[in-house]
């Protein structure tokens, strides 16, 4: 059984299916096998969009809509079945993906002060980031940003409380629990510990996005001579 | 075979019907803002609802056509000229080659279509032709349209001795002059309480000028929240009323962000995405909350009416080019 659910509209053309209000793993992995299932049924759709603990299903009223009931219930009729089957205790979906960080100073503009306010080294800091396996809860904000989750507890941090106006292309940043990687140079509030040579959005990739919602990610630290020589590859 | 800007606009981009399919990805749909007047221009020339189109902001370009094109400008009135004269919106144009395209000034409305019956010679990605400028991609080169760029369409030929002429057929606009726009209620509606609730369908709410193809800040009566937790990121809508803080809200519009961590209070329904695209900084709207029987049922009345629209288009138009072959 799926944990208990509502259903509500977003607008004409789309409904939010809602586990609650939490960022728990287990929801998140219920979320991506709905995910995963109802992209893979002929079920007329536009976009289905998983996020932490919700997955939003938008579609064209002109397809579902008949005369005796609107399209947002014919959805509602439709997905309901998914909700009530027993979840096959699958594998964990997803690639897991390596991602080099260079957490050289020039890169990492938040590190010395988020290791001050823990009363860590900026070397712990690195050994704690770098120690888990993340998964990637969703995929949001810009093309490709991925909130993957959870970082350890004495690494959590609130956002800033005033967003810079450009973070560069590949920082790695933390926010609560979070960590993220920034896509796009973008204004943001993420404090930022480091940066990632690797290009998260290729628009000539067939896969446009480097991460997929419930991929699995670790990062390892790299020199700042590395991080050019990776840059030099890549561009 | 080409279309060349002589001088660009505020804004001038490439839309379309929007990018589906790639949200998960946190690729956002964007497209055209006012979807109804960029369907309405392709419906008049008999094209594809959906066909990629200029939409221009003011001040608006000038645009030189060096051949023959069949093209329809609809949405906001900047008063346009061809070659100086004033022609019609909603009204397909015959125009020959080497005919400026010009605007004189802003009398109504925020954004103008131009479509072009002449097949455009771009790419897409991701199926679709929707200029995305945080990525870079789709439309011209991902960019806002530049002073000298060319965007290359397929040749068309007919006979005419003037420099442009108007198509016998024409789109009657209606006339709205209300400020009311129509919601629906949003996954955390409740999260009002009832004196938000009631203000935010008593009060009247201004478009400030933070207002973009993100979204659209609006000023008013500040919403008394009930519940102050915060909310895990989640999806969100074009048309999406998100309440800040602050107790002020934003309604998303095309570029919006795939997801967001604000309470979504309520959503602005689609057929009434066009009207609020259409309003510049300033204007005044009221929020009423309607049902979604409602919502859907003028989804579809307005969606046959193009597409019956489009279907008449397409035999005058044929019948036009054989008269003038």
């Amino acid at each position: 059984m799926h944990p208990a659910f509502t259903i509500t509209p977003l607008g004409d053309g789309a409904l939010v299916i809602s586990f609650g209000n939490v960022m728990e793993e287990e929801i998140n992995e219920n979320v991506l096998q709905l995910f995963h299932c109802l992209q893979n049924t002929p079920l007329p759709f536009t976009d289905i969009v998983p996020a932490y603990s919700s997955l939003t299903f938008f579609y064209d009223v002109h397809s579902w809509r008949t005369k005796e009931a609107t399209a947002f219930e014919k959805v509602k009729e439709a997905l309901l079945p998914f909700l009530q089957q027993t979840v096959q205790e699958k594998e964990k979906s997803g690639q897991t993906i390596a991602i080099p960080v260079c957490y050289a100073r020039v890169f990492a503009p938040d590190l010395e002060e988020l290791a001050a306010q823990k009363a860590l080294s900026a070397e712990e800091v690195i050994g704690l980031h770098t120690a888990k396996t993340y998964r990637v809860y969703m995929i949001g904000f810009l093309p490709g940003f991925p909130y993957m989750g959870k970082v350890d507890s004495r690494l959590a941090t609130p956002r800033k409380s005033s967003p810079r106006t450009a973070i560069p292309a590949g920082s790695v940043g933390i926010a609560g629990e979070q960590t993220g990687i920034y896509p796009f140079t973008s204004p943001g509030g993420w404090n930022i510990i480091g940066r990632t040579p690797l290009r998260l959005f290729d628009k000539d990739r067939s896969e446009p996005t480097l991460l997929q919602p419930g991929d699995s990610v670790t990062f390892y630290p790299i020199s700042e001579d590395a991080f050019e020589n990776y840059q030099s590859r890549i561009a | 075979m080409r279309l060349k800007i002589i001088k660009a606009g505020l804004l001038d981009t490439v839309q379309d019907g929007g990018r589906y399919g790639f949200q998960h990805l946190g690729i956002n749909p964007g497209g055209a803002m006012d979807r109804f007047a960029a369907r309405l221009a392709n419906a008049l020339l008999g094209k594809e609802l959906e066909a990629p189109v200029i939409e221009m902001h003011y001040p608006a370009p000038q645009i030189l056509f060096q051949k023959h094109a069949i093209i329809c400008l609809t949405g906001a009135d900047f008063r346009p000229l061809l070659n100086g004269e004033s022609v019609s919106l909603n009204q397909p144009v015959a125009v020959k080659g080497n005919a400026l395209l010009s605007f004189e000034g802003r009398r109504r409305g925020a954004r103008c279509y131009l479509s072009v019956l002449n097949e455009w010679q771009l790419q897409p990605w991701l199926n679709s032709f929707s200029t995305n400028l945080k990525a870079a991609v789709g439309g011209c080169d991902g960019r806002r349209l530049q002073k000298g760029d060319e965007l290359v369409f397929a040749p068309l030929s007919f006979l005419m001795e003037k420099d442009f002429c108007l198509l016998p057929w024409k789109y009657h606009e209606p006339v709205d002059d209300t400020n009311e726009i129509c919601f629906l209620v949003g996954p955390e509606w409740g999260w009002l309480t009832t004196k938000g609730q009631t203000d935010l369908q008593n009060e009247l709410f201004s478009i400030t000028p933070a207002s973009d193809r993100m979204g659209y800040r609006l000023q008013g009566e500040a919403l008394e929240q009930e519940r102050k937790e915060q909310l895990v990121s989640s999806a969100v809508n074009f048309g999406t009323v998100q309440l800040l803080p602050t107790g002020q809200l934003v309604v998303l519009m095309a570029d919006h962000q795939t997801t967001g961590g604000y309470p979504r209070v309520a959503n602005v329904i689609s057929v009434h995405l066009p009207k609020l695209a259409q309003m510049n900084a300033g204007a005044e709207i009221k929020l009423v909350m309607t049902t979604m029987e409602e919502a859907e049922e003028k989804a579809l009345v307005q969606k046959d009416y193009l597409l019956r629209l489009q279907n008449t288009c397409k035999l005058k138009i044929e019948n036009w080019l054989q008269q003038h072959a």
